[in-house]
C-alpha cells in the first residue's frame, strides 16, 4: 500500500467535496420550496390544484432520478425553440441543469413528507386555535407548522441523505464531484479499489454528520417526550 | 421521421428495443430484489441473533450500504467483482482482462443495496409478531425449524408485504443506474436510441414514461398481494 498515492488521491477527493456539497444544498433548499407550493396545493382542496400536485408527486417518484436528470441536461437542451429562448444561458450550465433536475426530484419526496406531517397535527390543535380568535396565518405560525415540522424531521433526514446519495449522478453530466473525481482516477492510475473507498468514505461521513445533525435537532425541538430525569 | 414513428414498430421504429429494454429493467430489478431479500433476511436474522459478533456485523452491513451512494455500489461491484475475476484467472493462468458479465454485477448490485433496507424491513416484521404466539408454538413442542416455517415466516412475510411493496420500486429504480455498466436495459436503449437519432428529448421522456407505468403497474399488483395477504387481519384502521 503507497501511502503517498492514498494521500494524493484524499486530497483530490475532498477538493471536489464543496461542489457535490453545493449541489446538494442548492437543491435540496430549492427543492423544499417547491415542495411547500406543490403540499399547499395538494391540501388547498381546489380540484385542479390537487389533481396537479397529485400528478407531480407520482411523475417524479415514479421514475428513475437519472433519466430526469438527462431529459433536463440532454433533453432541453436538444429543443431548437429553447436554445433560442431566454432561459438558455441557465440551462446551458451543467450545474444548474444538476440543481433544477434534483430540486424537482426531491420535491416530490419532500411534498409527501410535508403532507404527511401536517396530516398528523391533532385536529384538537386547530379547534382549540379557532377557538382562541387565532387568524388562519397565525394559527399556522404559532400551532400548524411547529407541530407538523416536528412530525417531518425523521422522515426529512432520512430525505437529506438521500439527497448527498443521489448527487452522486451528476457525475453523468459532465460535472467533477467527489464521485467523478474517483472514477478519473481509477481509470487514470487502475488502481480499482482504494480511488471508490475513499470516496465511500467521505460520502459515509457526511452523511454521518448530516443524520447526527439532525438527531440532536429532533431532541432538541421534543423536549417534552424525553424521560423525566430519574 | 414524425415524432411518434420513432416509437413505433415498424422499419426504423424504436417501439421493440425500448419494450425489451423495459423487460430487462424488469428482470434485473426482480433479480435484485430476490438477491437482496436473501442478503436482508441474513442480517435481520444477524441482528435478532443477540450475539454480539453477529448483531454488530448485521448493523454495520445495514448502516454501510444505507450510507453509500447507489451509483458508487454499482461501480464498486462491478469494478471490484471483474478484478477479482481477472486476478484470479490470472493466478490459473489465463491471460487478459476477464469481465463479470453486466446483467450478474448489476442484479448484484441493487441486491447488495436493497439487501440493506430488507434487512429492517424484515427485522421490524419479526418484531411485530405478538410474543405470545410463539410461546404457544414452543409450549405446544414444536422444534425451531417448524416454528419458523408455521409460525415466523408466514407473518413475517405479511407484515413485510407493504416495505418490500416500497423497496420493489426502488430496486426498479436503481436498476437504470446499471446502464453504466452497459448492460442493454430500458435506460441504456433510451441513451441509445437519444444518440442515433439525435432526439434526446423524445427518448429520455419517452423512457421515464415507460418507468413511470412500470412502476404505477407492480405496485397496483402489490396492493393486491397486501390485501390478499392481510384478508384475514382485523386492523385499527382503514
Amino acid at each position: 500500500m503507497d501511502f503517498d498515492f492514498i494521500t494524493k488521491t484524499f486530497v483530490r477527493l475532498l477538493a471536489a467535496l464543496p461542489l457535490t456539497l453545493s449541489v446538494w444544498f442548492l437543491s435540496v433548499v430549492l427543492g423544499g420550496l417547491i415542495a411547500a407550493g406543490v403540499t399547499w396545493m395538494r391540501v388547498s382542496g381546489v380540484k385542479p390544484f390537487e389533481f396537479f400536485a397529485r400528478a407531480y408527486v407520482m411523475v417524479f417518484r415514479g421514475t428513475p432520478l437519472l433519466i430526469q436528470l438527462f431529459v433536463v441536461y440532454y433533453g432541453l437542451a436538444s429543443l431548437p425553440a429553447l436554445r433560442a429562448s431566454f432561459i438558455w444561458p441557465f440551462l446551458r450550465d451543467a450545474f444548474n441543469c444538476a440543481v433544477l433536475s434534483l430540486a424537482l426530484c426531491t420535491a416530490g419526496y419532500q411534498a409527501e413528507i410535508f403532507r404527511g406531517a401536517l396530516l398528523a397535527v391533532p385536529h384538537g390543535q386547530v379547534e382549540a386555535a379557532r377557538a382562541c380568535g387565532m387568524s388562519r396565518l397565525l394559527m399556522f405560525r404559532r400551532i400548524i407548522f411547529p407541530i407538523a415540522m416536528r412530525h417531518a424531521l425523521p422522515a426529512y433526514s432520512t430525505e437529506m441523505i438521500s439527497m448527498v446519495k443521489s448527487t452522486a449522478l451528476v457525475s453523468l453530466i459532465t460535472l467533477w464531484d467527489v464521485m467523478s473525481i474517483a472514477l478519473k482516477i481509477r481509470n487514470d492510475t487502475l488502481v480499482t479499489y482504494l480511488p471508490l473507498i475513499l470516496a465511500g468514505a467521505i460520502y459515509f461521513v457526511v452523511n454521518y454528520i448530516i443524520g447526527a445533525g439532525f438527531l440532536a435537532l429532533e431532541r432538541r425541538l421534543s423536549p417534552h417526550l424525553r424521560p423525566r430525569p430519574s | 421521421m414524425g415524432d411518434l414513428a420513432i416509437f413505433g414498430f415498424g422499419q426504423g421504429g424504436w417501439g421493440l428495443a425500448l419494450l425489451q429494454g423495459a423487460a430487462m429493467t424488469l428482470l434485473v430489478s426482480a433479480c435484485g430484489l430476490v438477491i437482496g431479500s436473501a442478503i436482508g433476511g441474513l442480517v435481520a436474522w444477524a441482528r435478532l441473533s443477540g450475539k454480539l459478533l453477529a448483531g454488530g456485523v448485521g448493523q454495520a452491513y445495514a448502516a454501510l450500504f444505507r450510507g453509500l451512494p447507489e451509483l458508487l455500489i454499482v461501480y464498486f461491484v462491478y469494478f471490484g467483482t471483474s478484478t477479482l475475476l481477472t486476478e484470479t484467472a490470472h493466478a490459473l493462468g489465463h491471460e487478459g482482462f476477464v469481465g463479470v458479465p453486466s446483467f450478474a454485477a448489476g442484479a448484484l448490485a441493487v441486491g447488495v443495496i436493497s439487501g440493506a433496507y430488507q434487512a429492517e424491513v424484515f427485522r421490524a416484521a419479526y418484531l411485530a409478531i405478538s410474543r405470545g404466539e410463539l410461546e404457544a408454538a414452543v409450549s405446544v413442542g414444536m422444534n425451531r425449524a417448524l416454528l419458523f416455517r408455521r409460525i415466523i415466516a408466514p407473518q413475517v412475510l405479511r407484515f413485510a408485504l407493504p416495505g418490500l411493496g416500497n423497496l420493489w420500486q426502488v430496486a426498479l429504480k436503481d436498476s437504470s443506474l446499471i446502464s453504466v455498466t452497459g448492460l442493454t436495459e430500458l435506460m441504456r436503449i433510451s441513451q441509445v436510441g437519444a444518440g442515433s437519432t439525435h432526439r434526446p428529448f423524445a427518448f429520455y421522456l419517452g423512457g421515464a414514461a415507460l418507468y413511470l407505468v412500470m412502476t404505477i403497474a407492480t405496485t397496483r399488483f402489490f396492493d393486491v398481494a397486501e390485501a390478499r395477504a392481510t384478508r384475514g387481519m382485523r386492523r385499527a384502521m382503514g
